[in-house]
């Protein structure tokens, strides 16, 4: 398991324990000063008057949102943007975006970017609305998609089915016994349940239901590549974390020795089922397919942890949303769809090693110009 | 968070032999009453036989050493968290502390240099200064533990996120701190070090509470603060070498998620706050404080790894285990309360 040596931009190094216990509140005073006030400190760049713009994020715990908070900001400055940054505390945290909506709606910000933490935040985001704000989804669709003026997503539906396609291809024709490690299994979100289902088409596997994950058959024939049987060992949730992840594996690998594909709802599920599997002495024999697209994923590609990892693009969506609208409130036109979609598709590509079966995949460094996160 | 109470602690059953009980019901009370994690340990039996009764898997020894991997963790930490409920109190940040202390050790590392033992020896030195800044709050300004612990779990959290700017980081396997993922395999079973350290803390704490002076004050100061007090117990000092005991078993918790994790991770051990706590009511140990003992947290912990393996073996959607989760600590309560409410 040789493992890359993360490396932050612009970390400060040479922190001592000492300093960082006498620092604490130094450090949490500065950070809330940060997060809480809502001052960018962007300098003036931009044309007329500043515009305020909020950006509600699901955790700031995930770099997938870290990154998105860096390029927004990063595009705040550019436009003359006054970027308030909120982010809830965990995964399906409602409560705090709603809070955060609503203080953009009295501080009289332009425009929302928000990736929503469930159907909680619909009613707040419709008060914004009526009170003129503009509002952006990133990454994942509200439920119902009209909640929100426009959304700036990567298909996750599209993300999983490139998987799926991809691992029915590489299977040649042989059985499959699929584990689908999955968000959550006490609440319904749509990125869960459109990867997950994503990957199931691509495979040439009926879900099922358009609202549930784990109703699809459970044993069948999959369609995808060269077509073959399958069955599905298990459906288990991960948290989107790394030790959620190996304990779903573990519990699959339990049930079902034979496993030889697994989906990851994302990079941390898929590195945790990865533990799981190298301590089974399986990790040879199993393909792992993750969703994300991180610097770090992609390095778990070239090394062979994952068979292949569907990369998005966060940052992108979060830069495009702060300049929509800076553009909207200077007078400019309104943000429109991509042709075809409900929604503004930033993008999704397969990164696999190696190409099977007729796909197209970028090569790991290809992707690496695009990656975000370290 | 006292109650008035009208029967010693736990090491010491010597009355119960004076007035013996007369009702079969009274009977179970007294022998509940001196074996705080016999239900509990009847319970995780009674789980055990139940799944291994649906699927012949539960039972395989190479299933039961996922479990006994699964459980290090939290196990772990509810070492730290029975100590601190024993003295009436409860640490609600004892998850974040275990989250920030595994990221220190696995960045000091990864993106400072650090060699692994000495990065080790930080994120203990953090997680007992953390936990000795709850107890300080709680002994000197005299704020209930909830409330505290309350507080320092954003805190914690939030130095965490400063600190983390959510990136995970990855370690080199051959480092000391990724010896806690190691396997051990005795016979059959493949344990890992991190579960070998989960026992021996157990062992140690459990022996500490049972056979030493500190652990008898320990029990008296959750019994009865005042009567403690009277008693010439330096009162502050328990509560507070409970806290720091609890740093220390954060430490230890916090090298097993990374031996698990293989490296720092925000996300990983997000619950374990609630989780610790948990696994602490349901194996036995009062809310009250004064009663209970370290090793029923062990089968609570256990208790809830098994739901969630067995379930998943079975094929049964793992919200049932949330559900069995909390039939359990309400059980637990509610016999810990049927316990309290013998007429001595």
């Amino acid at each position: 398991m040789n493992m890359p040596i993360n490396q932050v931009p612009g970390r400060r190094s040479r922190r001592t324990t000492a300093a960082m216990t006498v620092g604490l509140t130094v450090c949490l005073t500065a950070a809330l000063g940060a997060c809480g006030s809502g001052d960018s400190g962007s300098t003036s760049s931009g044309g007329g008057d500043k515009v305020g713009v909020s950006l509600v994020l699901k955790t700031l715990t995930n770099p997938y949102f870290v990154s998105m908070q860096k390029d927004a900001k990063a595009q705040a400055a550019k436009d003359n943007v006054n970027l308030t940054v909120a982010a809830g505390s965990t995964d399906g945290d409602t409560q705090t975006q709603i809070t955060a909506i609503d203080n953009a709606i009295s501080r009289g910000d332009k425009g929302i970017l928000i990736t929503t933490n469930g159907d909680a935040v619909n009613a707040a985001l419709n008060r914004a609305k009526q009170a003129g704000l503009f509002v952006i989804a990133l990454d994942t669709a509200p439920n119902p998609a009209s909640v929100a003026d426009i959304t700036y997503a990567t298909d996750n539906k599209q993300a999983g089915k490139l998987d799926g396609q991809y691992a029915a291809a590489a299977l040649n024709g042989k059985p499959a016994v699929i584990a689908m490690l999955d968000l959550f299994n006490n609440q319904v979100v749509s990125v869960d349940i459109d990867r997950d289902h994503g990957f199931l088409e691509g495979m040439g596997i009926a879900p099922g239901s358009k609202t549930e994950n784990g109703k699809e058959a459970k044993t069948g024939k999959y369609t995808g590549g060269k077509g073959g049987t399958y069955t599905i060992a298990c459906h288990q949730p991960t948290q989107g974390a790394i030790d959620g992840g190996r304990t779903a594996m573990e519990n699959c690998l339990s049930a079902n020795p034979n496993i030889n594909v697994v989906y990851a709802i994302n990079e941390p599920a898929g590195e945790g089922a990865y533990n799981a599997l190298k301590a089974a002495g399986k990790e040879k024999s199993v393909a792992i397919y993750a969703i994300d697209g991180s610097c770090s994923g992609l390095k778990n590609v070239t090394s062979g942890k994952f068979a292949a990892d569907a990369v998005q693009y966060p940052g992108k969506m979060a830069s495009l949303g702060v300049s929509s609208i800076a553009k909207l409130a200077r007078g400019g036109s309104k943000p429109s769809v991509t042709d075809g979609k409900s929604f503004h598709d930033t993008g999704t590509a397969l990164v696999a090693a190696k190409s099977v079966g007729g796909l197209t995949v970028q090569s790991p460094s290809q992707a690496a110009s695009a990656c975000w996160g370290s | 968070m006292t109650t008035h109470v009208d029967s010693q602690a736990t090491p010491a059953p010597a009355e119960e032999f004076l007035n013996r009980p007369a009702t079969p019901a009274q009977r179970i009370q007294s022998v509940l009453h001196r074996q705080p994690a016999l239900s509990p340990a009847i319970v995780l039996v009674l789980a055990a036989i139940v799944f291994s009764l649906v699927n012949e898997r539960f039972y395989a020894l190479q299933n039961l050493s996922l479990v006994a991997q699964q459980v290090a963790v939290i196990g772990t930490l509810a070492v730290g968290q029975t100590v601190i409920i024993l003295t009436a109190g409860i640490d609600l940040s004892i998850g974040a502390v275990m989250v920030l202390a595994s990221l220190m050790m696995s960045k000091l590392v990864a993106d400072n240099g650090w060699p692994g033992g000495l990065a080790l020896l930080a994120g203990a030195v953090v997680a007992i200064a953390a936990q000795a800044v709850n107890g300080l709050l709680v002994t000197r300004i005299k704020l209930p533990p909830f409330i505290v612990t309350l507080g320092t779990l954003s805190v914690f959290t939030a130095i965490t996120l400063i600190y983390a700017k959510g990136q995970t980081v990855a370690l080199n396997p051959g480092n000391i701190l990724m010896w806690s993922g190691q396997t051990v395999s005795l016979g059959q079973l493949n344990l890992t070090n991190g579960v070998l350290l989960m026992i021996a803390l157990y062992a140690v704490v459990g022996y500490a509470l049972r056979y030493t002076a500190w652990g008898r004050h320990l029990y008296a100061v959750g019994d009865d603060i005042e009567a403690a007090r009277l008693a010439g117990i330096s009162v502050n000092r328990v509560l507070l070498s409970a806290y720091m005991l609890a740093g220390f078993t954060i430490a230890v918790g916090a090298w097993v998620l990374v031996g698990r994790v293989g490296g720092g991770d925000p996300n990983s051990g997000l619950n374990a706050n609630l989780q610790s706590i948990t696994a602490v009511v349901i194996g036995g140990t009062s809310l009250f404080g004064g009663r209970g003992v370290v090793f029923g947290s062990l089968i609570g912990a256990l208790i809830v790894q098994v739901f969630v393996n067995g379930l998943a073996l079975a094929g049964i959607d793992p919200n049932y285990q949330v559900l069995a989760v909390g039939v359990l600590v309400i059980a637990a309560v509610s016999v810990d309360q049927w316990i309290r409410s013998v007429k001595s």
